[in-house]
């Protein structure tokens, strides 16, 4: 027992030689250790912040009680050893501050990258030198040293015989070359225009909604409420709606047209009419759809065929082999006398084997 | 807008690639800071933000001309200087009758002001007042943030927010404990008086491995009272902490606990083939000799009639 007592005293004492590491506090703090921030919500004392005199040393005194909390929580944690110096990892932030910017959108694809993802199309890579088989050296693919390669191949360009003879082929060849820019720089205008939303107008199409005049959108309208009508129940007008008229609306809404009645006959006439009908009706005979005998009886005999192949046995000595056809060639040799080779004709044919 | 969406495209590569530095990132760097002189700074308003430059200083830039304009009525001149400079916070320092001694703090969220907060620095003590050794320039402070008038109101809160924004510096992983030697103390009281002190960090022995703390006061030290402000709108404010889905922590997929806090976890398996599955070896269900020969006769049959089945061609 004396020894515990020893030593119990002998570290009562060194206790006392030092200054204690705890701090109490009625509210605990709320740490961020990963920003290193302390939150003290308890009550400060007002008495002292108010004295000129004691406000400072109340504020470092309350300072080190927290920085003391702080740095106890932050000694506890993990510690490492980085190039000889102690480091310790610190958790993830709670506080959330604001960033300076907003999050990165992801790019949007080109009219031509989503085709290509669409259809599974990848980038290949060519390299970015080939030899030039004419020039007898390396000429890059783009860039630098690629138009003096160029300059230097096309000293002489062949004007093709169908075409103007006075034509200026190196004219031509740069009229293309910046027509070829220029549909680049529009297909890139077209997909920031595109990525944006922005209506831009189309070229050479047929006219949408967004284009139409007042009467297209009105005969529009009225016909595309006729096609919805069901059972004769047309949708309801609008207030100020009117009626689509002009050359050629009549034609376009469907059930409007009909049919023009024949005039009253004479009585000469619907007796001839009527006698017609009466002859048609007694002189009515089975009509026989030639077609459909003749592929009938077609039917009939091939299928009699069939059934007498059927009941029919196979031939002796002869073995039936499956799959044996002319498409499946075997190994054998080929017996004599079996091919049907013509030698009185030109070509007598091939000599099978 | 980023380069790829420029309708004008950049002539030159060196702009192209000063363009691309300054399209928004997921992780962000530290925040820089410029402090610029509005009308007739006086000379402690000017001294408060050069000692918060010191303060900030690999992260600052110090406009040292003066700008006729009020920020609170015109910020214009504010977001035009932190596009050029590239910076997220600003100080301006001003003086008047009404407003003496005004120091307006603030940030921006793309190019736009986000935050501004007016203060007066009533009391102030600069650095230089302080006869002692100073922190290394570029350490990481511990923040305190003392008194329950933090969480009063919208205002104070979006200051403490600021006041953690300007000395956050950058998100670190690991922290060297040498290191540890700054403390920044911000004490609010209810009538809207907020204490800046700032302290360097004395590590004692303890006789225990965590050690005992004192602390230095290194200053600056100022008295701020809080004048107007101009805050951010909630929508707005959402929309600036954003955080990137790439830097969200990943849901761990098949991990639960249960009731009682132990740890579950749910593990796919193939499916089993029970005909070839091992089962329990007894003397009794050996095959004997008998039975052995028996097998490979089958076996063989078996193999020949294989043989025999496959078209002779």
């Amino acid at each position: 027992m004396d020894i515990v007592n020893e030593i119990l005293e002998k570290e009562q004492k060194k206790a006392e030689k030092y200054k204690p590491i705890t701090v109490e506090k009625h509210l605990d703090v709320e740490y961020d250790l990963g920003t290193l921030l302390v939150y003290d919500t308890n009550d400060l004392d007002s008495k002292l912040l108010d004295s000129n005199s004691n406000r400072d040393e109340y504020l470092q005194s309350l300072s080190r009680d927290n920085t003391q909390l702080l740095l106890n929580k932050i000694w506890e944690l993990p510690t490492e050893r980085i190039d000889e110096a102690i480091v310790v990892r610190l958790p993830q932030p709670t506080t959330v501050l604001p960033r300076s910017k907003p999050v990165p959108k992801p790019k949007p694809l080109t009219k031509w990258q989503e085709f290509a993802k669409a259809k599974g199309i990848t980038k290949q890579k060519k390299d970015k030198l080939k030899w030039d088989e004419q020039l007898q050296k390396w000429v890059p693919l783009y860039g630098f040293r690629k138009a003096a390669a160029e300059k230097e191949k096309d000293w002489l360009i062949e004007v093709p015989q169908h075409m103007d003879p006075m034509m200026d082929m190196y004219e031509k060849k740069a009229g293309e070359k910046s027509e070829k820019v220029a549909k680049n720089e529009l297909q890139r205008l077209k997909n920031i225009a595109r990525s944006r939303k922005v209506k831009i107008p189309r070229v050479g199409l047929p006219i949408t909604s967004d284009k139409a005049s007042a009467t297209q959108l009105s005969t529009a309208a009225v016909v595309a409420k006729a096609s919805t009508a069901s059972l004769g129940k047309f949708q309801d007008k609008l207030p100020k709606e009117q009626e689509a008229r002009g050359k050629g609306v009549h034609e376009l809404i469907p059930g409007k047209e009909r049919k023009r009645r024949a005039p009253v006959p004479t009585p000469q006439v619907e007796k001839q009419n009527n006698l017609n009908l009466i002859d048609k009706i007694l002189s009515k005979r089975p009509k026989i759809d030639m077609e459909k005998a003749v592929s009938q009886h077609i039917h009939k005999e091939q299928t009699q065929r069939s059934e007498e192949k059927k009941s029919m046995k196979p031939a002796k000595g002869k073995r039936k082999v499956k799959g044996n056809n002319a498409t499946n060639f075997s190994a054998k040799k080929p017996k004599a006398g079996k091919g049907q080779r013509n030698m009185n004709k030109k070509t007598p044919g091939r000599k099978r084997r | 807008m980023g380069v790829i969406q420029r309708i004008k495209k950049p002539t030159t590569r060196k702009g192209k690639k000063v363009l691309l530095s300054k399209e928004p990132k997921a992780i962000e760097g530290p925040k820089q800071c410029i402090f610029l002189q509005a009308r007739n700074p006086s000379e402690q308003a000017r001294n408060v933000l050069k000692d918060m430059y010191n303060l900030k200083k690999p992260d600052a830039a110090y406009l040292s001309r003066k700008n006729d304009f009020v920020p609170f009525e015109d910020a214009s001149v504010i977001e035009k200087l932190c596009y050029k400079k590239e910076a997220a916070l600003f100080g301006v320092s001003s003086h008047s009758k009404k407003r003496p001694h005004n120091i307006i703090l603030g940030r921006t969220f793309n190019y736009n002001i986000l935050d501004m907060i007016e203060l007066g620095a009533d009391k102030f003590k600069a650095m230089s007042e302080f006869h002692n050794m100073k922190v290394l320039a570029g350490t990481k402070p511990c923040l305190l943030f003392n008194g329950p008038a933090w969480d009063l109101n919208q205002d104070l809160k979006r200051l403490k927010s600021l006041f953690t924004d300007f000395f956050y510096r950058e998100k670190v992983e690991t922290i060297r404990l040498q290191g540890l030697e700054h403390v920044l103390s911000f004490t609010s009281t209810q009538d809207g008086t907020i204490y800046v002190r700032s302290y360097r960090i004395l590590l004692k022995k303890s006789g225990q491995r965590t050690p005992r703390i004192e602390l230095e006061e290194i200053g600056p030290s100022i008295d701020f009272k809080l004048r107007r402000t101009k805050l951010a709108s909630d929508d707005l404010y959402k929309e600036a902490c954003k955080v990137p889905r790439e830097l969200k922590p990943l849901p761990k997929k098949n991990i639960s606990t249960d009731a009682f806090g132990t740890k579950m976890g749910r593990v796919h398996m193939g499916r089993q083939d029970i005909n070839r599955l091992q089962t329990r070896k007894m003397k009794g269900l050996k095959k004997s000799a008998e039975e052995k020969k028996q097998m490979l006769l089958k076996k063989k049959m078996a193999k020949k009639e294989a043989k025999k089945a496959q078209p002779v061609n």
